[in-house]
């Protein structure tokens, strides 16, 4: 399968930031016809050195870029495209106010004389988008079109300006999983029409299904490359983090924790839109999670609880008492804090320093007399939580726009964490975060259990529910359709849940 | 290898010197160009000139400072500043009581400010449609107040403020710099301050994060509001007079000016006070300096104007490479 040249080598390659070390010596080798995973925590590089490859950044002097065994510099994202590189980012960078064909052919539309030629575009388009096997035209807005679709839109853009590499930035994330095989599909046709599609991902199951080949990153140095029949997950895992993870869920806190008192509950809360009528209790120290397919009413559950969006129906009681909570301000007050699932632009401030992130809760609270601040207490604050969560920052006054996702992920938990909160609320809590980080806050989850604190645990994920919950809701269409694990009830299972989210099987709540 | 690295240390250390120093360098520059060409700009007297000048414009950037981190604008301030100096002259008036022009003023300023302010945080208008509109309204509220004509008061009981000194000091720019270090103090050293920054830099987040936005941007705008009333009560002390017509005309423009030289980005959540200051004396220097030269009225603007863009330019180039990850 593998043909004798490389397309791509990168040797040699270093990064410096203000302050930072981002890559050392990083090299890279890929042929064409190959699925070539690239994996590592967070902050391990792998973003980085797709964006020198990208011609986002420049790499530092010495490094060395070769196509088709000749050397290139890549001086900017046009130079990476006229190389045939292209690169589909986590965040899509499509503009949703222009349709479908002027997206890909932005910066090379077709003219004729002056006047663009729409029919031209659209026609060239059209093959693209038939190759790929898709069922919107050229002409669709792009902001009509799903995540999904979107996506394809950025394959496409790829493909018509020839591109021979095809770097995926964690392609999967916001997408369903009929999507994501649909995606994968796409994928394997893209090697066999001998593109090489360099794929950076979190999901081991992904990289099982696609790579041809893995090469791992860590601290910004290259740690080595596995071949397919090499490829395990305990390997990546030792490789990737640089010891061994014994047990990567944690669930040491009292699972009976489901039988405790109970501390909350939510009775008959809804919106009168996506979320209809939900009622559960919480236990003290108990981890109840919440499945459901995308678009089942999860995050929109959450929100109501929190006072973000306005609820139509329903109490909310704390320690026996009905609390009103119209905003989230109500909500930090009475010790409820929800863990956003879109960090950056919900969560973090990312101009400001991690020590202002991490205090922006409390600050009230610390202040002295006429809210002045106590900057002491700010910056005890934030050198315990850079201690206790491991947060990997040179000192707590860069701003956490530098930082990678699970730094930044954990700086947000802190934040929530000073409020010193009764009941936490976490949505998507490993979305976008490394192995490494993800252990570290499944040990966090399950210490905050033992000191009895209530958590809340949606995610997308089902291995991480079954692996930290007590008990779980299923949601489907905005209802909770069903539970499982605590008392009366089956154990959770992955295959109990899907059946509940899915509607194959109907359960009383 | 070793070498490399210590080049790029060096290069990383003056890269963050020169970003913390911002816009000093060009005004330090400036002043050596004009001292160079007319030989008289470093005297103690003209520089007290220039303070005295800079004086007002730098209490409206430093209102203005509060509103551009939030994301805001605020295009009244000129309009505010002569509806309040309208009422400072007028409160002026009042046998035995004068001094009440002040207060008056000040007050004025506050409410049309609040007034800014709650459009903005309760009826969630933009904040570049409702300071437009304030920007027509108060200028016509500013001639209203004074019958349309000039209001004089030769016997201004606060005419020390525009002409008096303290300790050798203007009182004017005694005025100035307690506003900025007042506007340092709120930034840097306050709850408040940091949630200023946190609603500019991210306003979903700070809504979620359980900020009182709405009290934020009401702050701002009153800030905004009674800074443009102390500039009202400086502008009649300094002229004995208030003109609702033409009073602080175009003030707003210089006043942003001042706040975008010193670095304040223009969606809010990045800026610093002192960036302001030096961007508000960088105008002030060069209406004097071109002065001084002799450069006529006309090629004072279009050089204004080259240079506020140039330095924005210069200060863009500067800071390229330090670019967020």
């Amino acid at each position: 399968m593998r043909e004798p040249t490389a397309i791509l080598e990168m040797s040699g390659i270093s990064k410096t930031f203000p302050g930072v070390r981002a890559l050392t010596d990083v090299s890279l080798t890929i042929y064409p016809g190959e699925i070539h995973a690239l994996m590592g925590e967070n902050g391990a590089g792998k973003s980085t050195l797709m964006k020198i490859l990208s011609g986002a950044y420049h790499a530092d002097p010495g490094g060395e870029i070769r196509i088709e065994g000749r050397p290139i510099s890549i001086d900017s994202p046009l130079t990476a495209r006229h190389h045939g590189i292209a690169t589909i980012y986590q965040e899509l960078s499509l503009a949703p106010n222009l349709t479908v064909a002027e997206n890909m052919l932005l910066g090379r539309e077709i003219k004729t004389g002056p006047m663009i030629d729409r029919a031209s575009m659209e026609s060239a388009c059209r093959s693209v988008l038939t190759r790929l096997g898709v069922t919107f035209r050229p002409s669709t807005r792009v902001a009509e079109l799903s995540m999904a679709e979107r996506q394809l839109v950025e394959i496409a853009r790829a493909l018509i300006a020839n591109s021979r590499i095809l770097v995926m930035d964690e392609p999967t994330t916001s997408l369903s999983s009929r999507e994501t095989e649909a995606l994968f599909s796409l994928v394997r046709q893209l090697r066999s029409e001998g593109l090489a599609i360099i794929y950076i991902s979190h999901r081991m199951a992904e990289v099982y299904d696609l790579a041809d080949r893995v090469s791992v990153l860590r601290d910004g140095s290259y740690v080595g490359t596995l071949e397919r029949s090499e490829i395990s997950a305990e390997r990546l895992v030792r490789m990737m983090v640089g010891r061994d993870l014994s047990s990567f869920y944690k669930k040491e806190h009292d699972a009976k924790g489901s039988r405790g008192p109970v501390m909350f509950s939510v009775r008959g809360v809804g919106d009168g839109e996506k979320v209809q009528e939900c009622s559960f209790d919480l236990h003290q120290g108990e981890v109840l999670g919440i499945a459901g397919l995308v678009g089942a009413g999860r995050t929109e559950l959450a929100r109501l609880i929190y006072g973000a969006d306005r609820r139509t129906t329903g109490e909310i009681i704390l320690g026996g008492k009905p609390l009103s909570i119209d905003s989230p301000q109500d909500a930090v007050d009475a010790g409820i804090v929800y863990l956003t699932e879109d960090r950056k632009h919900l969560g973090l401030f990312l101009d400001l320093t991690v020590r202002e992130n991490v205090n922006l809760n409390v600050l009230g609270r610390d202040a002295r007399p006429g809210g002045i601040l106590n900057l002491k207490a700010a910056k005890e604050r934030a050198s315990a939580a850079i201690r206790g969560l491991r947060i990997r920052v040179a000192n707590d006054l860069v701003t956490v726009g530098s930082l990678s996702g699970g730094n930044q992920q954990k700086v947000l938990l802190s934040r929530l964490l000073e409020t010193k909160p009764r009941i936490l609320l976490l949505d998507e809590p490993t979305r976008g975060v490394d192995i490494g980080a993800k252990s570290e806050i499944y040990r966090l989850i399950d210490d905050l259990a033992k000191r009895g604190v209530g958590m809340i645990v949606i995610s997308s994920e089902l291995p991480e529910i079954v692996g930290i919950c007590d008990r779980v809701l299923v949601m489907r269409e905005g209802k909770i359709a069903g539970e499982v694990g605590g008392v009366g009830h089956e154990p959770v299972t992955q295959e109990r849940i899907i059946a509940i989210a899915t509607g194959v099987r109907e359960e009383a709540a | 290898m070793d070498t490399t690295a210590q080049v790029n240390q060096r290069r990383l250390a003056w890269r963050s010197a020169m970003q913390a120093l911002g816009m000093l360098p060009i005004l330090i520059i400036l002043g050596i160009v004009f001292e160079l060409m007319s030989g008289r700009f470093l005297s103690v007297q003209n520089l007290s000139i220039v303070a005295q000048q800079a004086s007002i414009n730098i209490v409206l950037a430093a209102g203005m400072t509060f509103v551009i981190l939030t994301g805001g604008i605020d295009l009244s301030v000129g309009s505010i500043l002569a509806a309040a100096a309208m009422v400072a002259i007028l409160g002026s008036k009042i046998p035995e009581w004068g001094m009440l022009g002040i207060p008056a003023a000040l007050l004025m300023g506050l409410a049309l400010g609040f007034a800014n302010g709650a459009l903005i945080a309760f009826a969630r208008l933009p904040p570049f449609i409702v300071t437009l509109g304030s920007l027509t309204a108060v200028r016509g509220l500013a001639r209203l107040l004074g019958g349309d004509t000039t209001q004089f008061n030769p016997q201004l009981p606060f005419a020390f403020i525009g002409n008096g000194n303290l300790f050798g000091i203007p009182w004017l720019v005694v005025i100035a710099i307690v506003v900025v270090l007042l506007s340092w103090f709120i930034l840097r050293r306050t709850v408040l301050g940091v949630h200023i920054y946190a609603v500019g830099g991210n306003p979903d987040a700070a809504r979620l994060t359980g900020i009182k936005v709405w009290a934020v941007l009401l702050f701002v705008y009153c800030a905004s509001g009674l800074a443009s009333g102390l500039g009202g009560v400086m502008s009649a002390a300094r002229l004995y007079a208030a003109n609702g017509l033409q009073l602080g005309q175009s003030y707003e423009l210089d006043a942003i000016a001042a706040v975008i030289l010193g670095g304040t980005s223009f969606v809010g959540g990045i800026g610093s006070i002192w960036g302001t200051l030096i961007g508000a004396l960088i105008i002030a220097i060069l209406s004097n300096g071109l002065i001084l030269v002799g450069v006529s009225d006309i090629w004072q603007f279009i050089i204004k104007g080259f240079v506020i863009i140039g330095a924005v330019a210069l200060d863009r180039y500067r800071l390229q490479g330090s670019a967020r990850t």
